[in-house]
């Protein structure tokens, strides 16, 4: 297999050219932000209450669990309550609602990190932590968790993944672009917290223009080599870019620390440098507003916790009939009943499709023509698990490999029945966990 | 802003613009070649043929579906295709009664019964063949005709006695053989010879499995092990090779039968296995068979191994076998 390739995958209409030549551009100031008490799984506590003045970067929510970062405030102002809020998933969550006063005034914690490559690397994982960063890229898991490896992992190679590979999205570009210092500032530091001698910038090749900022950037550091990787959907997934890269295939149910590397988004980096450069915790993000429903396509740095309604108003609105709003790219990202969604750490992108695009495509029989079988990077046969879904043979989807499934929606788009195969997969995926839990814990007793 | 009607439904949210109807579609288009050069080389009688099956199996389709109430699915293009590729696979010389008859059969029994499309184990086009040669046994050696002007005669010296048998005819009856047979070549490239409607001219199919290649319907995984296979067993037991590939429903099996979707395997490990069975069959069919070709038997026989392959072939999932250390 050639080098920056894996196989499967597809070329969706990239869409990217509405927003790519945007500059990034401050975001108005919100008049209020949600600041969600959950990233990840776990539940944090407020550290203020309604009526508290509160500064920008001040840190807002924290727990003592292990999954858990904290939350800090992207606005200086006032705590205006403590209330249930439906988040882009579907779900309700308890946000922090910050009122703005509009000054942005700077909490006295925000400080610089001297010398950040001479801290230990606790130190780094300690701080990366308590200034909340998670994964930009979608995921949110926490950073600090990736970090941690088991001394046993032997990992020898930071992956920074620039490739986003989903349509329409351009945050990663324009950062790359724009901050190309920063990105290299950040991996130097994640490179410092695993110590490891090597990074490798992983860059789809449809933006050479980021490939060759971040080459002169990366120039004078010879441990970060950049690559241009083939455009490919979905490159940007974890373990297709290792094998990309490295040529190296995460084994199923293994992390990619099995094989000696650990993957961090480019953003995350930049969030990094943020934090030990500029002293700011993870309280903004560049956000791409795009789709045919969006009246001006833009690549605003927002507060975290902003609704995607005050992000779109503020760049002329809607256009068109709007059909739907989608948290992310098209492949992955939610769809949301909303404009009042607020966004979170993880919100790469706003996208604003038309009634018509939006439309429901008829579903016909799987008529077996192999397409999903040939695009699936994870190599599966998803005509067959779909078809083990439906009868609820949820044994049969297991041992068909439907864990392994990363949810990508290759599949999906592939079809051309358009069958909702990643949604009976997902089914089969949650049927199995459960199964396997009755089963541990039948064991246990 | 109307926000109350915001979709909200799961990822992907972007489609390829690959429809089965469209599809389907494509597959008729590319039978359009063939099917006029049957016209050419055999006469207007080949449209009456054309017409009749497809009366049949999308006139099946629709009736049947109104009678036991299902949703009418005519729309979706299957029936037509293979209504076309029933009337080519039968002899140009077919009462048009035979053909409805079978496009009926096959699209009631073989496809419907089995639970419609998508869920039919055999190639409907070839098992409503299977059904017109077993329901009216003289077409299997008559009905074929040579194009005018082209009659077996000028093929065989002195050799007057049946004036329908095919090139594979000849071959079986030990009229022609021997290496090479390049006089051959051309009228099978082009199609001037004996044969079922659809199968004689080389050219014409080779032009419409372009366009499915071209369009990314097809690839040529299948046909290519078909063919090569056929080719390797020919050779080894002394027959000319190209002279099998070009005659016969070779190119249209390889192109269009046995890429059938629906009863061919999903991945490329099956499709390999399935690709080489068929080719064993047909050239063992053909070389020691009681029939002279073998491309459709063979087809439908590694049709109902299809459940089998699918089973055991299997892709080999990301990531399995290579551990760490074993891959740098
Ligand atoms: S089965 Fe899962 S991994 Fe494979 S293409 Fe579908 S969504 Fe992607
Ligand atoms: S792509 Fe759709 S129609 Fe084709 S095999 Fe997969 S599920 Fe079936």
């Amino acid at each position: 297999m050639p080098r920056g390739a894996f196989r499967g995958g597809i070329h969706p209409p990239e869409n990217k050219s509405l927003t790519s030549g945007l500059p990034i551009v401050p975001a108005q100031q919100p008049s209020k932000v949600y600041v969600l008490l959950h990233t990840t799984s776990c539940p944090l506590n407020p550290l203020v209450a309604k009526g508290d003045q509160v500064l920008k970067g001040q840190k807002l929510a924290d727990t003592d669990q292990k999954f858990g970062v904290p939350v800090h405030s992207p606005v200086s102002g006032k705590v205006a309550g403590i209330s249930t809020v439906r988040t882009a998933n579907g779900h309700d969550d308890t946000a922090i609602i910050v009122e703005s006063d509009g000054n942005d005034t700077l909490h006295e914690s925000c400080v610089p990190v001297k010398n950040p490559l001479s801290l230990s690397r606790d130190e780094i994982i300690a701080a990366i932590r308590e200034a909340g960063i998670v994964g930009m890229g979608g995921a949110e898991f926490p950073t600090h968790i990736k970090l941690a490896v088991p001394p046993s992992a032997k990992v020898d190679t930071l992956l920074l993944n620039g490739a986003e590979c989903e349509p329409y999205l351009t945050a990663d570009h324009r950062l790359m672009l724009e901050r190309p210092q920063d990105v290299v500032a950040g991996a130097q530091i994640l490179m410092r917290a695993l110590d490891v001698r090597k990074c490798v910038i992983a860059i789809e090749d449809n933006k050479p223009d980021a490939v060759q900022a971040l080459t002169k950037e990366a120039a004078s550091v010879p441990e970060i080599e950049v690559m241009a990787v083939r455009t490919k959907y979905p490159q940007g997934a974890e373990k297709q870019l290792i094998k990309s890269t490295l040529g190296r295939e995460v084994p199923p149910r293994c992390l990619p620390f099995h094989v000696g590397v650990v993957v961090n988004n480019v953003g995350t980096a930049v969030a990094v440098a943020d934090k030990f450069y500029r002293g700011l915790p993870l309280v903004e993000r560049v956000v791409t507003i795009t789709g045919s429903a969006a009246a001006k396509p833009a690549n605003l740095l927002a507060k975290i916790g902003t609704t995607a309604a005050e992000l779109v108003e503020q760049c002329g609105g809607v256009k068109g009939e709007l059909g739907k709003v989608i948290f992310g790219g098209p492949m992955m990202g939610q769809a949301v009943f909303s404009l009042d969604v607020p966004t979170s750490k993880g919100t790469s992108g706003i996208l604003l499709m038309t009634a018509e695009e939006a439309r429901q495509r008829e579903v016909l029989p799987c008529i077996r023509c192999g397409r999903c079988v040939d695009a699936c990077p994870m190599r599966l046969e998803p005509a067959i698990l779909h078809q083990w879904a439906e009868q609820q043979f949820w044994a049969e989807a297991d041992a068909y490999h439907a864990c392994d499934c990363i949810e990508c929606g290759v599949c999906a788009f592939e079809c051309p029945s358009k069958r909702p195969l990643v949604q009976a997969i997902r089914h089969a995926k949650f049927e199995i966990g459960r199964l396997r839990k009755a089963a541990k814990e039948r064991g246990a007793k | 802003m109307a926000e109350s009607t915001l979709i909200v439904s799961p990822a992907p949210h972007i489609r390829s613009g690959v429809t089965t109807p469209a599809l389907m579609r494509d597959v008729v288009i590319s039978l359009i070649p063939a099917c006029a050069a049957g016209v050419y080389f055999f006469g207007a009688r080949a449209l009456v043929s054309l017409a009749a099956a497809i009366v049949g199996t999308v006139g099946a389709e629709y009736i049947l579906e109104r009678i036991t109430g299902r949703p009418v699915t005519i729309g979706d293009w299957s029936a037509v295709v293979t209504g076309v590729l029933l009337a080519m696979v039968l002899p140009p010389h077919v009462p048009w009664w035979i053909l409805v008859l079978s496009g009926f059969f096959t699209i009631g029994v073989v496809k419907l019964l089995f639970g419609g499309l998508g869920f039919n184990v055999f190639n409907p086009a070839l098992a409503g063949r299977a059904f017109a040669v077993a329901a009216w046994s003289a077409l299997a050696n008559s009905g074929y005709i040579w194009p005018a002007g082209a009659e077996a005669a000028h093929w065989v010296q002195g050799f007057d006695a049946v004036s329908t048998a095919t090139p594979l005819t000849l071959l079986k009856m030990g009229e022609i053989g021997g290496i090479p047979m390049t006089r051959f070549y051309a009228p099978l490239f082009f199609g001037n010879v004996a044969g079922s409607l659809g199968e004689t001219s080389a050219l014409a199919l080779l032009v419409g499995a372009a366009y499915l290649l071209w369009r990314e319907h097809i690839s040529l995984r299948i046909p290519l092990t078909y063919i090569g296979t056929v080719a390797v067993i020919t050779s080894l037991y002394g027959h000319d090779p190209l002279f099998h590939i070009l005659s016969g429903g070779l190119i249209l099996g390889a192109f269009f039968m046995a890429t059938d979707y629906v009863t061919s395997p999903m991945n490329p490990k099956g499709q390999t296995i399935f690709a080489i069975g068929c080719g064993v069959l047909t050239a063992l069919i053909r070389i020691f068979g009681g029939y002279p070709e073998g491309v459709c038997y063979s087809i439908l026989i590694m049709n109902a191994a299809v459940p089998l392959i699918d089973r055991f072939a299997r892709p080999k999932r990301f990531g399995e076998v290579k551990a760490r250390g074993q891959n740098a």
